[in-house]
C-alpha cells in the first residue's frame, strides 16, 4: 500500500479511518497541551512522565493477566502520576535541580519498567505478545473505543482550557503575580499538569513511552515560530500535532507497519525544521535576509551621507563633483553609486556626480531617521 | 494627629533552608508614605515584600493591611515584581499584560470586557506606553517593560503598591517617568513601598525609609533617620553618602 492509496482508503476502510482519526485527535491534544509545557519551561517533564508510565503498564498486565488497553492505560496513568509527584517532591525537599530530579525519575521508572517487561516475556502466558509495542507505539492497534476515549478527553481538556484561559495564561506568564491577585495557583498548576499527564498516557499506545515527549514539544516549538499570540500558538500547535499524527501513521502503515512513534516524531521534526527556517519573523532565513538588506541599506546611506557632506560645502547643492573623490570613501562601490542613481538621489554626467534635490533632503534627514529607528 | 497604619508586620521570620533570611521583623508603614526599603544584597528586601504579599510562606509572623489580615484585603494591594522575574519572550502583547491587572477584580472564569480594556488603555497612557499597546513584549526595551509592569499595577487601582526594584536597568527618562508616577500616587493618598538600590536618590525620591539587613535596623522619615549611623549599621562598613543639603 502506498501513501496515496492509504489516503484514498481512509473514507472507505473502517480500520484506517479509526487509526487516522485517533492519531489526529491525539496530535491535536498533545500539541495543545505541549504549548503550555514549553511555555512553563517544563519540556522535560513530559519525557519523565511518559517513561514513568512504563512500569504501570507492565504491572497492570501482571495483575489483570489481560491485555485490555484501558486497564493498561490506567496503570500507566497511576505510575505516571506517582512519577510526577516524586519529581516535585525531590525538587521541593532536596537541593537537587529539576533536571536532576527529572533524569533520576525518568531512568529509574523506565529501568524498572523494562525489568518487568523482560520478566513478563519469560512467562508462559500467550497473552504477553505485543506488550513491547508500548515502547515505540503501534497505531494499528487502535480500536474505536480508544479513539472515543481520546476524543472525550480532548473535548474535556478543550472545555477546561477555554474556561480557565485567562488564569492559565496569567500563571504561565507570571505565577507570583497571579498569587497576589488571590488566585489559587496550586489548583491551576495541578489542572495543567494533570491534563499533560492524561494526554501523554493516551498517546502511549500510538507513539510509545520513549518518544512521547516529542509529540508534546515538537508541535509547540514549531507553532511558537509563527506567532506572537498565545491563542494562535495553541491552535497552530494542535494543527501541527494533528498533521504529524496523520502523516506519520499513514507513512508507517503504508511501509510495512513501521513503529508509529518514530515516524510521527520525524514528521513532527520536519514541521519544526521548516518553522525554524521559514518563519517570517523568527525564522533563520528571513532573519539572514533582513540582516543582509539592512547592511546594504546602511552602506547606501553612508555613501549618500558622504556625498552630502561634500555637497553641503557648496551653495548649489547640485554642483557636480568628480566621481574620483568617492574612491577615498571606504563603503563606496560602482554598484552603490548606480543604486543611488536608480533611487533618483544622484545624477551622473560624464565622470561627475551631483546630488538631486531629493537626494539632498533624504541625506539631511538620515541622521534623524537613524535616531528614530533606534528608539 | 496620628497617621493611619496601612501595613503592619508583626514578628515576621522567613527562612529558605536553615538560615533565616528575615529575623523577627516588626514594621509599621503609615498610610500615604513613599517608602524605600534599602539594604545590601541578600538583606531580604525582596523576601520581605514577597512574604507580605503571601508569595512566600513565613515561618512565623502575621501581616495586616488596614487592621485586617492581608488575605481579606488583597484588592487594596498591588504588586510590581522584578522585571527579570518573568520571560519576556512569552507570546503576548503589552496591552494583554496590562489587562492582567484587572483579573483580580474579575475573579475566576469571567473574561475581561470593554470596561477592563478601557482601564488598561488608560494605565498605558499614564506610563506613556499607549503607542506600544500592540507591541509583542519581547520587542520592548527594558525601560518600556518596566513601565508595562507599572501600568499593570496601576490598573488594579489599589491603595498600597509594592514594587521590587522598579528602577533597575531602566534608562534615565524611564526613571524620571516612574518617579513622577510614584509621587502622583502619594499625592493621591496611596501608600507606595519600593525596594531600592541607589542610596544617592533616597532623599530626593522618598519621604520614608526602612533599613533592612535580615533584621530591621530602622524605619521612619527620611529626614530623621537617613544618616551615616544607620547606613553603617545596615551595610556593615563605614558607609558614607553625601546627602545634598
Amino acid at each position: 500500500m502506498t501513501i496515496s492509496e492509504y489516503f484514498s482508503l481512509i473514507f472507505s476502510d473502517y480500520t484506517l479511518r479509526t487509526i487516522t482519526l485517533g492519531t489526529a485527535v491525539l496530535g491535536a491534544v498533545t500539541g495543545m497541551l505541549g504549548s503550555f509545557a514549553v511555555l512553563r519551561k517544563q519540556s522535560l517533564l513530559g519525557d519523565a512522565i511518559s517513561h514513568a508510565a512504563l512500569p504501570g503498564i507492565a504491572l497492570a498486565f501482571l495483575i489483570t493477566g489481560a491485555k485490555d488497553s484501558n486497564m493498561l492505560l490506567l496503570g500507566a496513568l497511576v505510575s505516571g502520576l506517582i512519577g510526577t509527584f516524586w519529581i516535585r517532591g525531590i525538587i521541593k525537599k532536596t537541593h537537587l535541580k529539576s533536571d536532576t530530579a527529572l533524569g533520576l525519575i525518568l531512568s529509574l521508572f523506565f529501568g524498572f519498567g523494562m525489568l518487568l517487561l523482560t520478566f513478563i516475556q519469560k512467562q508462559p502466558n500467550a497473552n504477553q505478545a505485543g506488550l513491547d509495542k508500548y515502547l515505540f507505539g503501534q497505531a494499528a492497534t487502535l480500536v474505536e473505543s480508544d479513539v472515543w476515549l481520546m476524543t472525550i478527553v480532548t473535548a474535556i481538556c478543550l472545555f477546561v482550557l477555554l474556561l480557565f484561559w485567562k488564569e492559565f495564561k496569567m500563571l504561565l506568564f507570571d505565577a507570583d503575580y497571579t498569587k497576589t491577585l488571590g488566585f489559587n495557583t496550586k489548583l491551576i498548576d495541578v489542572l495543567i499538569t494533570s491534563f499533560i499527564v492524561l494526554a501523554i498516557v493516551l498517546g502511549l499506545q500510538t507513539v510509545g513511552v520513549v518518544l512521547m515527549s516529542a509529540m508534546l514539544l515538537a508541535p509547540a516549538a514549531a507553532a511558537r515560530q509563527w506567532t506572537n499570540s498565545l491563542s494562535v500558538m495553541v491552535f497552530l500547535a494542535a494543527l501541527f500535532g494533528a498533521f504529524s499524527g496523520v502523516f506519520g501513521t499513514a507513512i508507517s502503515a503504508s511501509q510495512n507497519n513501521l513503529s508509529t512513534g518514530p515516524v510521527i516524531v520525524i514528521v513532527a521534526g520536519v514541521f519544526v525544521l521548516i518553522s525554524f527556517v521559514f518563519s517570517p519573523s523568527r525564522g533563520l532565513l528571513f532573519k539572514q535576509i533582513r540582516f543582509i538588506k539592512n547592511r546594504r541599506d546602511l552602506e547606501l546611506h553612508k555613501t549618500l551621507a558622504f556625498m552630502f557632506h561634500i555637497a553641503e560645502t557648496h551653495d548649489n547643492i547640485s554642483h557636480p563633483h568628480a566621481i574620483k573623490i568617492l574612491n577615498n570613501f571606504q563603503g563606496y562601490t560602482k554598484n552603490t553609486l548606480q543604486k543611488l542613481v536608480d533611487k533618483n538621489y544622484v545624477t551622473i554626467v560624464g565622470d561627475h556626480w551631483s546630488l538631486t534635490e531629493q537626494g539632498f533632503k533624504t541625506a539631511s534627514n538620515l541622521y534623524n531617521q537613524q535616531n528614530e529607528n533606534n528608539e | 494627629m496620628k497617621q493611619k497604619i496601612a501595613v503592619q508586620v508583626d514578628d515576621l521570620t522567613v527562612a529558605y533552608n536553615y538560615k533565616p533570611v528575615l529575623w523577627d521583623i516588626d514594621l509599621e508603614i503609615p498610610e500615604g508614605v513613599l517608602m524605600a526599603i534599602v539594604g545590601p544584597n541578600g538583606a531580604g528586601k525582596s523576601t520581605l515584600i514577597k512574604s507580605i504579599l503571601g508569595i512566600l510562606k513565613p515561618i512565623a509572623g502575621s501581616i495586616s493591611v488596614y487592621g485586617k489580615p492581608y488575605e481579606k484585603q488583597r484588592s487594596l494591594v498591588a504588586y510590581v515584581p522584578q522585571k527579570g522575574s518573568v520571560d519576556w519572550d512569552f507570546p503576548t502583547t503589552a496591552l494583554d499584560v496590562v489587562m492582567m491587572g484587572t483579573y483580580g477584580s474579575l475573579g475566576w472564569i469571567k473574561r475581561p470586557g470593554q470596561k477592563e480594556k478601557k482601564a488598561a488603555l488608560e494605565a498605558l497612557e499614564k506610563v506613556g506606553m499607549l503607542p506600544f499597546k500592540n507591541r509583542q513584549i519581547s520587542q520592548l526595551s527594558g525601560g518600556q517593560q518596566q513601565r508595562i509592569f507599572l501600568a499593570r499595577a496601576l490598573v488594579q487601582d489599589a491603595s498600597i503598591y509594592f514594587m521590587d526594584e522598579p528602577f533597575q536597568g531602566v534608562d534615565a527618562s524611564t526613571e524620571i517617568a516612574i518617579i513622577n508616577i510614584l509621587k502622583a500616587l502619594r499625592k493621591a493618598g496611596k501608600t507606595v513601598i519600593v525596594v531600592h538600590h541607589d542610596l544617592q536618590t533616597v532623599p530626593e525620591y522618598f519621604d520614608w525609609v526602612t533599613f533592612l539587613n535580615v533584621k530591621k535596623i530602622a524605619t521612619g522619615p527620611v529626614k530623621d533617620i537617613f544618616n551615616d549611623d544607620n547606613l553603617t549599621k545596615t551595610y556593615g562598613i563605614n558607609y558614607k553618602v553625601s546627602i545634598q543639603e
